[in-house]
């Protein structure tokens, strides 16, 4: 990948995002234009807005990663990521416009008017935006280092020393028209090179053997090994290698790898002859977990699938840069009304991904066997086209992905950088946001550097996970149900949301126990959500004296809508 | 390796901050352990349970509060069984011996009437109930009876009475601070409501004599005038709700400007940077609005230059931030405190102090008004806005036309 062009492009994306966050005030000087410069929102430009946010690393890099090394099965994760908008639309998106809350734990205190309760609801924040902000900060330092060959952890540390820098030095004075610039560029970043390589599919035959299984090389092939890893063939497999395998020494000869388990040195290369099947990495070797869901996946391809969904559909309604986004909308109707939007927007957005991720497997199958499949978006115009215009469409598709590691940080960031300034740290001001922004950011990027790499879209998962078990409960119920008392809604969250964190951190610290266990720990939705439904259900109904003495002028706020709300004193 | 400790850490941490949250939960003075002689250890004892009890009783006498306050009670004064009543029913009974309600509230005619406590015998039929003697102690706020607490003992006992007495003076008190309390909420409301919506009459003077003016030469501008009139004012006398939102304050704001216009015409240029995710943001009603209405004075009043007033609203995390400059006289910071303090009204309306003290009376003493001003420097006002506050919520708005 040719740099000279790759790095200019981050580099206007970054300053881009600056400068529109800094000078994106609506200005009027005169009296007739006053009523532009202070009208509302509208929906479309919110949802604008919220889809920029929203469509993070995972969606842009990480999705074509997945079908790239696990075929069709993974374009659940697309789905899931834009059904969760229908649910918060059918469930959610009106009445919590409706209760005046910015954030979540603003809503656990405008429903249950218990301290205890906010308190915990920030914990959650705090937890679900560092699990999101830190394959943010991975992917970042991958793109960079497929670009530059920069060391991994670099990208991570630009990304967030820019969002902290604009966060905390105010510079996102107007976040509306920053997230909905990033949207259409990141779209523009997917779209415009997709077009090209849809062509140059076409001029190649349109070969539509993508998804067929298991994925072959289609020409000669060169891969070499960067790290140790153990490859695992399910069948014989002819190489000519130049280097070790299973501790012998080969310098071009042709080898046969028999079925199994076999360890290849660093620095090997391997040469695959067409047609040959592409074998799969055993990542357990070599620090990373990469492989560690993946396995999961393949013994229990149901469980997995139906926590991915239960997981996604549930969890988008507890993301804390997402629901702020919400309180833009002037009143429920428009929140509703911008949920529709949303929809059409990333529903347009996601059906870009899977068509890199078809592609990669036709004409970049090593990635698997590398173990960064995630760099397939960045890869694939320099294998399709060539020449300057790969080039130029390369540092488009870098661009976009800065902006959507930017643009889903800076959101994440500035809501746990609200949650620590305003429940944790002590005093409130304006130095004190900044330290929190601070914090917000030091903790992932810390963690990054620790925690090995899960492919993007799946560690993203996780906090989806996470998020369903804890606020999926809050807030339906919270909405819906009238006999939800503070400990039931507490009990609840730490029930289900709490047993979903130890799970995931069990599986992002390498416990990769065997079978059921392993599976149960990787995809925990599936238990942990009716777990967190059903004890917030059975402690409120034991605690039947706390129920919040306002509960139905609450609720009665919630679900009337605004131009009726005089009638009601609540 | 490295990923396992990781995780380890992660997996720690909740742990780490549940232990913390625990252990601050669980020390509590009792546990001052072999702190002074028994005497003392007592008094801290006694002096404990009573800080307890205080709590509750300062939200005033009702079932939920008898009910919290009822247990601590007892534990001050070592009985089996303790009763608090308002003037008709037992508010909360703790203890053993339930089925003395009835009688303990038939009993009580007396002690309501006199406002003084008394002793008597119980009658029981159950032999293993505890009950003999019950101690009235009448609860009075401003010498008026309120309730009583009855403490119920297995038998006659001076000390009884004495503590129950003094307890029950105790507990009078608190209430007497709940009832401060109470008057004290009225009070500020009462404040708000006179404080609010005060546009001042010089203005509404001052506009009616412009439009006037537009009359004959201009009857087209006299009628968007008179229009921007009448919008401004039916914004500023509605009755319902106590807050509104940015959007709607803005506009009343461009309303007021524009007959503010009308009569100064070029010598006022005004400009508006607005962030437009803070404009569903909830306010108290007309804080800004005496803002600039101050700026204008302070900057065209009594002068013959060009002034200029910028207004700002811009997103901050979990808040708005509203600035409002202007490069007018500006004012001497000692005579602005004082201005704010109360002690000095201000020659035109009550303009700064006011809205300080609304903000302050609403989002909590370090959301009042920031001032940065000097003489011959203008004056630079900061309001920062949290985008939510427990009990804060707009009222429906105006029908726009």
């Amino acid at each position: 990948m040719n740099q000279n062009y790759a790095v200019p492009a981050v580099a206007l994306v970054v300053l881009a995002t600056v400068l529109v966050g800094a000078f994106g005030l609506r200005i009027s000087r005169t009296t007739s234009d006053f009523y532009v410069a202070s009208r509302t929102v509208g929906p479309r430009l919110n949802a604008t807005a919220i889809s920029g946010e929203y469509l993070s690393g995972a969606s842009f890099l990480g999705i074509a990663g997945l079908v790239l090394v696990q075929g069709p099965d993974m374009l659940w994760y697309p789905v899931g990521y834009t059904a969760g908008y229908l649910v918060l639309l059918l469930f959610v998106a009106a009445p919590l416009r409706r209760s005046g809350a910015y954030t979540l734990p603003d809503f656990a205190e405008a429903r249950l008017a218990s301290q205890q309760v906010r308190r915990l609801a920030g914990a959650f924040v705090l937890g679900v935006g560092w699990l999101y902000l830190l394959p943010q900060l991975q992917g970042a330092g991958l793109t960079l280092a497929v670009l530059t060959g920069a060391p991994a952890p670099l990208g991570g540390i630009i990304v967030a020393v820019v969002v902290v820098a604009t966060v905390a030095a105010g510079g996102m004075r107007s976040v509306t028209f920053v997230q909905a610039f990033q949207y259409w560029l990141k779209l523009t970043a997917l779209s415009v090179p997709a077009l090209f390589l849809v062509l140059a599919w076409q001029g190649d035959g349109a070969p539509r053997d993508a998804f067929a299984e298991p994925v072959t090389f289609r020409d000669h092939h060169v891969v070499r090994i960067d790290h140790s890893l153990h490859l695992r063939l399910s069948r014989p497999l002819d190489v000519t290698a130049t280097g070790t395998i299973d501790g012998r020494r080969y310098t071009g000869e042709p080898v046969d790898l028999d079925a199994g388990v076999h360890r290849i040195e660093r620095g090997t290369r391997l040469t695959f002859a067409p047609g040959a099947p592409v074998p799969t990495a055993d990542h357990g070797s070599n620090g990373g977990m990469s492989s560690s869901l993946a396995s999961g996946r393949r013994e229990r391809p149901l469980y997995a699938t139906y926590g991915l969904i239960l997981a996604t559909f549930l969890g988008t309604m507890g993301l804390p840069h997402v629901v702020v986004r919400f309180y833009t909308s002037p009143h429920g109707g428009a929140a509703r009304r911008t949920t529709v939007a949303v929809l059409a927007l990333i529903g347009g957005f996601y059906l870009l991904p899977p068509v890199y991720g078809a592609l990669g497997r036709l004409y970049a199958p090593e990635l698997t066997l590398a173990g960064d499949a995630d760099a397939a978006v960045l890869l694939l115009p320099q294998r399709m086209i060539g020449g300057l215009g790969a080039d130029l469409l390369g540092a488009l598709v870098a661009g976009g992905a800065f902006a959507a590691f930017l643009s889903t940080a800076s959101g994440l960031t500035m809501a746990v950088a609200g949650v620590l300034t305003q429940d944790v740290l002590p005093a409130r001001g304006v130095r004190h946001f900044r330290l929190g922004t601070l914090l917000a950011m030091a903790v992932p990027l810390a963690a990054s550097l620790l925690v090995g790499g899960l492919p993007v879209a799946d560690a993203v998962g996780l906090a989806f996970a996470v998020s369903a078990s804890s606020f999926c409960p809050l807030l339906v119920l919270g909405i819906w149900w009238r006999r939800l008392t503070p400990p039931g809604a507490a009990a609840g969250m730490l029930a289900g949301g709490g047993s979903a964190f130890v799970a995931v951190a069990a599986t992002m610290a390498g416990f990769t126990g065997t079978g059921t266990l392993h599976a149960l720990l990787a995809w925990p939705a599936l238990w942990s959500v009716p777990l967190g439904f059903l004890t917030m259900v059975l402690v409120s109904l034991a605690t039947p004296r706390r129920v919040p003495a306002q509960t139905a002028a609450i609720l009665a706020r919630f679900h009337l809508p605004e131009e009726l709300r005089t009638e009601v004193k609540a | 390796m490295s990923g396992f400790l990781a995780g380890l850490c992660v997996a720690a941490l909740p742990l780490l901050a549940a232990g913390f949250w625990a252990g601050r939960r669980t020390a509590r003075p009792e546990t001052l352990g072999g702190l002074g002689t028994p005497v003392e250890h007592a008094t801290f004892q006694t002096l404990h349970t009573a800080s307890l009890a205080a709590p509750p009783l300062r939200a005033g006498l009702t079932e939920e509060t008898a009910r919290k306050s009822a247990r601590r009670l007892r534990t001050l004064l070592g009985t089996d069984a303790l009763c608090l009543t308002d003037r008709e029913t037992v508010l909360a009974w703790d203890g053993a011996g339930e089925h003395h309600r009835d009688e303990v509230l038939q009993r009580l005619t007396g002690a309501r009437e006199t406002g003084r406590g008394e002793a008597f015998r119980l009658r029981c039929d159950e032999p293993d109930c505890p009950l003999r003697w019950a101690v009235v102690a009448p609860l009075t706020v401003d010498d008026r009876v309120h309730g009583a607490l009855v403490a119920c003992a297995p038998r006659e006992s001076a000390v009884l009475v004495r503590a129950a007495g003094e307890v029950a003076r105790w507990v009078s008190v608190q209430l007497e601070l709940a009832d401060l309390d109470r008057s004290r909420t009225r009070l500020i409301e009462a404040e708000i409501k006179a404080l609010r919506a005060q546009i001042s009459p010089h203005f509404i003077f001052n506009s009616l004599a412009v439009i006037a003016s537009f009359v004959r030469t201009d009857p087209e501008r006299a009628r968007e005038l008179l229009l921007e009139f009448a919008d401004f004012t039916r914004y500023s006398f509605r009755r319902h709700g106590d807050f509104t939102t940015l959007a709607d304050e803005l506009h009343a704001i461009d309303q007021y400007l524009a007959l503010v216009r009308a009569r100064f015409g070029e010598r006022l240029s005004v400009t508006l940077q607005i962030a437009p995710e803070v404009l569903p943001v909830t306010l108290p009603f007309l804080c800004l609005q005496p803002l600039v209405e101050n700026a204008v004075k302070h900057g065209l009043e009594g002068t013959a230059d060009k002034r200029h007033i910028s207004i700002t609203a811009q997103d901050a995390g979990a808040e708005a931030l509203v600035v409002i400059e202007d490069d007018g006289a500006g004012m001497d910071p000692a005579l602005l405190r004082r201005i704010l303090a109360g002690e000095v009204s201000p020659s035109g309306g009550i303009g700064l102090s006011n809205v300080d003290d609304r903000l302050r009376q609403v989002y909590g003493d370090d959301h009042g008004l920031v001032i940065e001003t000097a003489v011959g420097a203008g004056m630079k006002i900061t309001i920062r806005l949290p985008k939510y506050q427990p009990g804060v919520h707009s009222a429906a708005r105006l029908p726009r036309e």
